[in-house]
């Protein structure tokens, strides 16, 4: 055979090179990042486990209603009212989007664009 | 024989959709949907309009233009290509150009116009938008922008016929030294106009150029409503619109 001996230093080298994540990361568990939740507040605008899984899908709903169907109110389940504004009443309780937002969108890789047009800054009334 | 197995078939079936359906019932009951409702302050009308009355208007005088942009996180980008525009000024001849001639008033000649978005009845922009980020609501008569749903494409800058909207070439976050939390900024690669202050009027509140104009030579009303103000002006005033012909049906009046 020819070359054989590049070959297989060319599949180690491949090998050691496609399993580097496994055994660089051996025994160590990676935890998911602690998130400061609001000290004041008791509740969000839905149940802590709902908002886990679907705050997109809620924003969504809030986006759609507020810029096409000119809503502005939210009443949730409990009949509790809300201003439906992401910076107004999510970063109203949520202060630092760095420490809520980006700690858990840069563990699980997503990059949402909400804050290309959307200002951190809390709204002034 | 026969009979008693659809029989049989019919009852089992209905019990078990009965037995699956409860807890489904159930859950849809518990849900206890969440509502979505307008704020009771909103401005109520079916056909906003505004009427511009140029023996008012002041030459030297930006403080609308000032408020919009301001108040709407529009960037100043002192360049014609890049330039965004919600409300600016033009002259006699591009405002009006079918209607120009050369024995003009010197007062026309000479006199910035302030110009806008139309919210025009029958808008072109809305039938060329591919993704319905531009639509038209049926409620109030607002041409909206839906900046999520906007994807560049820019065939509502070729269909409008006034000039009204401005492509986002850059960032426009660098262009403003000051932002206004309550109003999202755009980003690279969207078209933006003036939206009739849609997020003033759900909130009880009148379009800013209008607010700060300070001669009250801006007036916003409700054309649907023969007391209203503009429908007072316009009923006892000469008034032209922006190339009628067209039968886009501009919704901005212009008293000369
Ligand atoms: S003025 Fe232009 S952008 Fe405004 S509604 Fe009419 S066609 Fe659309
Ligand atoms: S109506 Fe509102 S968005 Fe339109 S030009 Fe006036 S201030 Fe700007």
């Amino acid at each position: 055979m020819y070359d054989g001996g590049k070959i297989t230093a060319g599949l180690v080298i491949f090998l050691i090179l496609i399993t580097f994540p496994f055994w660089y990361n051996r025994g160590k568990a990676s935890t998911t990042p602690e998130r400061p939740y609001p000290k004041d507040q008791k509740a969000c605008v839905e149940a802590t486990n709902y908002m886990k899984a679907s705050h997109m899908q809620l924003l969504n709903n809030w986006r759609d209603n507020v810029v096409r169907v000119a809503n502005r109110i939210y009443t949730n389940k409990n009949g509790k009212t809300f201003k439906m504004s992401l910076t107004d009443t999510c970063l109203d309780c949520h202060t630092s989007k760095a420490d809520f937002c980006d700690k858990c969108h840069n563990y699980l890789g997503v990059l949402p664009y909400c804050w290309d047009c959307h200002l951190t800054e809390k709204g002034k009334t | 024989m026969e009979s008693s197995r659809r029989k049989f078939l019919k009852i089992a079936g209905l019990s078990v959709l009965g037995v699956g359906a409860k807890p489904v019932l159930d859950s849809l009951v518990q849900a206890g949907e969440p509502t979505y409702a307008t704020d009771q302050e909103a401005l109520e009308g079916t056909h906003w309009a505004m009427v511009v009355d140029m023996k008012k208007c002041r030459d030297d005088c930006r403080d609308c233009i000032t408020a919009c942009h301001r108040g709407h996180n529009v960037p100043e980008i002192n360049n014609a290509k890049h330039e965004i525009k919600w409300i600016w000024n033009e002259d006699f001849k591009h405002a009006f150009p079918t209607q120009e001639h050369e024995h003009l008033a010197e007062r026309l000649e000479r006199q910035p116009f302030m110009v806008l978005c139309n919210h025009c009845d029958n808008p072109p922009c809305v039938r060329v938008c591919p993704t319905q980020a531009t639509f038209k609501r049926k409620e109030d008569g607002v041409v909206m922008m839906d900046f999520h749903r906007c994807i560049g494409c820019r065939f509502c800058m070729a269909a409008c016929p006034y000039g009204s909207r401005s492509f986002n070439w850059f960032n426009p976050r660098n262009y403003l030294d000051d932002t206004n939390p309550d109003f999202p900024t755009r980003a690279k690669g969207v078209v933006e106009k003036c939206n009739f202050c849609a997020e003033r009027l759900a909130i009880g509140k009148i379009p800013l150029c209008v607010e700060a104009c300070k001669e009250k030579a801006l007036v916003f009303g409700d054309l649907d409503d023969p007391n209203s103000e503009v429908r007072k002006i316009l009923r006892e005033r000469f008034s032209i619109r922006r190339k009628p012909g067209l039968g886009t049906g501009p919704n901005i009046f212009y008293v000369i």
